[in-house]
């Protein structure tokens, strides 16, 4: 069930050869929807590494009221089909709408139907990734060893980049790769916030929903071939890092 | 002797504790506001923006939407996909996280890492690869046509699509409950005599039950959000396939707002009440 689709969709991207596909994937449109696709995912993986981070800390290290409601709010985006999502944030920010006409009066910033839609709507999905990766290797991490740093005289700030820190980069690693590759295919709520407009907001899962609505079949499979690829490698790197922060554990533990 | 060293060491880090708190008090209030105005802007105020627009006009307007017998049977149709879906995948991703978790086999990793996968592959690429199997031209056409079982355009394709989409849910949930799961209980089970059958049913179901209860439910919910897949192998189903997310799309598509919005914020908010259920009912009984 999971083998054979994977085949097929190799088997059709090929079928032309390497250099077919190559053209396929190079096709201005579908090269800018490829581009747009990255790059958003890549500004959405560096807030959130730096917000789940921060946020994962508040949750383990600090006491203060509401604090279970917060973590229950952290899985929200789970539990909310994605082009739902999508629907919520042009409610927000729709170029009809008060904040959105607002934002656009004031500082010619458009959110929907722009990439920064795309960004917050991914930001919307991906925030339990980072969050969920870093909490549990915090809760576990020895907090004598931050009190015999601070009893050298070590501050705030190098107590953090020597001490807590290195232990948590493999698991705000993974969250960043789980991230990443959820984003790349993304399609529920980029459709609905970004529209289908060829080469302004148009990612490359929108991009193949087109050209399967219109027959394209090169062109479907060839950028089909390029996303499942990029899925596949992350997601194995993202399974080699979790083990190798398990046996890093276990190694601490022993 | 040891218990007093011990002893020792944790009070004077408890106290160690309460003061850096102190300390750290104002630092702490700044990071809580950082993580508490993200989190308002980034979840709580979408969410509260689609709830005040699909009210706005009262509960009037979404009520004569919901009478429409489309947007009723597109509701209908969600929750029977995801009834199937859930079924199939209770019993089958149960036997793969038994499998899993008991035998040790070649390709095990394998497995492991490609369970994961429908996590990452757009929900579009699901669907055409359905598509390149059972469409006209398919790889699978000849066995379409023999059985005479449409896929493509109809609903066994969107089944097919959200179950693909679901897989990891069920097997997720139930590998680290198997895991910790002592199987020492099921050797003295059969050592007083119960059969295979009855050992499965008194000893290993009542240990897994919150896992398949939990698992179950975040399938569900998953299926009833699914829309990529079952946009692309429903072939942008009009009339009698449409299932509510389907629906929603079409509905801005066709700018009519108040309806999207207001079956938007019901899909939004029954697949929210599943998974908060269910997560309370897990606490409870954890408790």
């Amino acid at each position: 069930m999971l083998i054979i689709p994977f085949l097929i969709i190799l088997q059709d991207g090929l079928r032309e050869g390497l250099s077919e596909l190559w053209r396929q994937v190079t096709l201005p449109v579908a090269w800018h929807a490829l581009k747009l696709t990255l790059w958003t995912a890549a500004v959405m993986v560096i807030i959130n590494t730096i917000m789940g981070t921060i946020t994962a800390f508040v949750l383990v290290r600090y006491e203060f009221p509401t604090k279970s409601i917060l973590n229950a709010i952290i899985d929200l985006p789970l539990a909310i089909p994605t082009l739902v999502t999508g629907v919520m944030l042009v409610v927000l920010f729709g170029p009809q709408q008060a904040v959105g006409a607002w934002l656009k009066q004031q500082f010619d910033i458009s959110i929907i139907f722009a990439p920064p839609g795309i960004i917050m709507a991914l930001l919307f999905l991906t925030f339990p990734f980072v969050v969920r990766s870093v909490q549990p290797v915090l809760l576990e991490l020895d907090l004598t060893q931050e009190q015999a740093a601070a009893t050298l005289g070590a501050g705030g700030w190098t107590i953090f980049w020597r001490i807590i820190l290195p232990p948590l980069t493999l698991p705000i690693l993974t969250g960043a790769l789980l991230s990443f590759a959820r984003a790349i295919g993304e399609f529920g709520s980029i459709v609905v916030v970004a529209g289908n407009i060829p080469l302004v907001s148009q990612t490359a899962a929108v991009y193949v929903f087109g050209e399967v609505e219109s027959e394209n079949r090169l062109g479907a499979s060839a950028i089909s071939v390029v996303m499942v690829t990029i899925a596949f490698s992350l997601m194995i790197l993202a399974n080699y890092l979790r083990k190798l922060s398990k046996t890093r554990g276990a190694e601490e533990a022993t | 002797m040891n218990n007093s060293i011990v002893d020792h060491t944790n009070s004077s880090t408890r106290i160690f504790q309460f003061i850096s708190t102190l300390k750290a008090s104002w630092k702490s209030w700044i990071g809580i506001g950082i993580v508490f105005g993200y989190v308002g802007i980034l979840i709580i105020t979408p969410l509260a923006a689609l709830a005040v627009s699909a009210l706005e006009k009262g509960l009037g307007p979404i009520v004569t939407s919901f009478r429409q017998s489309y947007v009723l049977l597109s509701f209908w149709n969600t929750l029977w996909i995801g009834t199937i879906v859930v079924v199939i995948h209770a019993i089958f991703g149960t036997i793969v996280a038994w499998v899993f978790v008991r035998h040790r086999f070649p390709g095990r990793d394998l497995i492991n890492g490609l369970v994961d996968m429908p996590f990452a592959i757009s929900p579009v690429v699901v669907g055409y690869m359905l598509l390149l199997l059972f469409g006209r031209n398919g790889v699978l056409a000849p066995l379409v046509e023999a059985t005479g079982i449409k896929v493509a355009f109809a609903f066994p394709g969107m089944i097919l699509a959200t179950l693909f989409v679901t897989l990891p849910f069920m097997i997720r949930e139930l590998v680290p409950v198997l895991e910790t799961f002592d199987i020492r209980q099921e050797y003295a089970a059969a050592t007083l005599g119960a059969s295979a059958w009855q050992t499965f049913w008194r000893v290993t179901f009542p240990a897994l039950r919150w896992g398949i209860i939990y698992g179950i439910t975040l399938t569900f919910a998953r299926s009833l959000g699914e829309f990529g897949a079952v946009l692309v192998i429903g072939g942008a189903a009009q009339g009698k396939l449409m299932t509510t997310t389907l629906f929603i799309y079409h509905a801005i598509e066709e700018r009519q707002y108040t309806a999207a919005y207001s079956a938007a914020l019901v899909l939004g908010l029954f697949s929210l009440a599943l998974v908060i259920g269910s997560d309370w009912l897990r606490k409870k009984e954890n408790r």
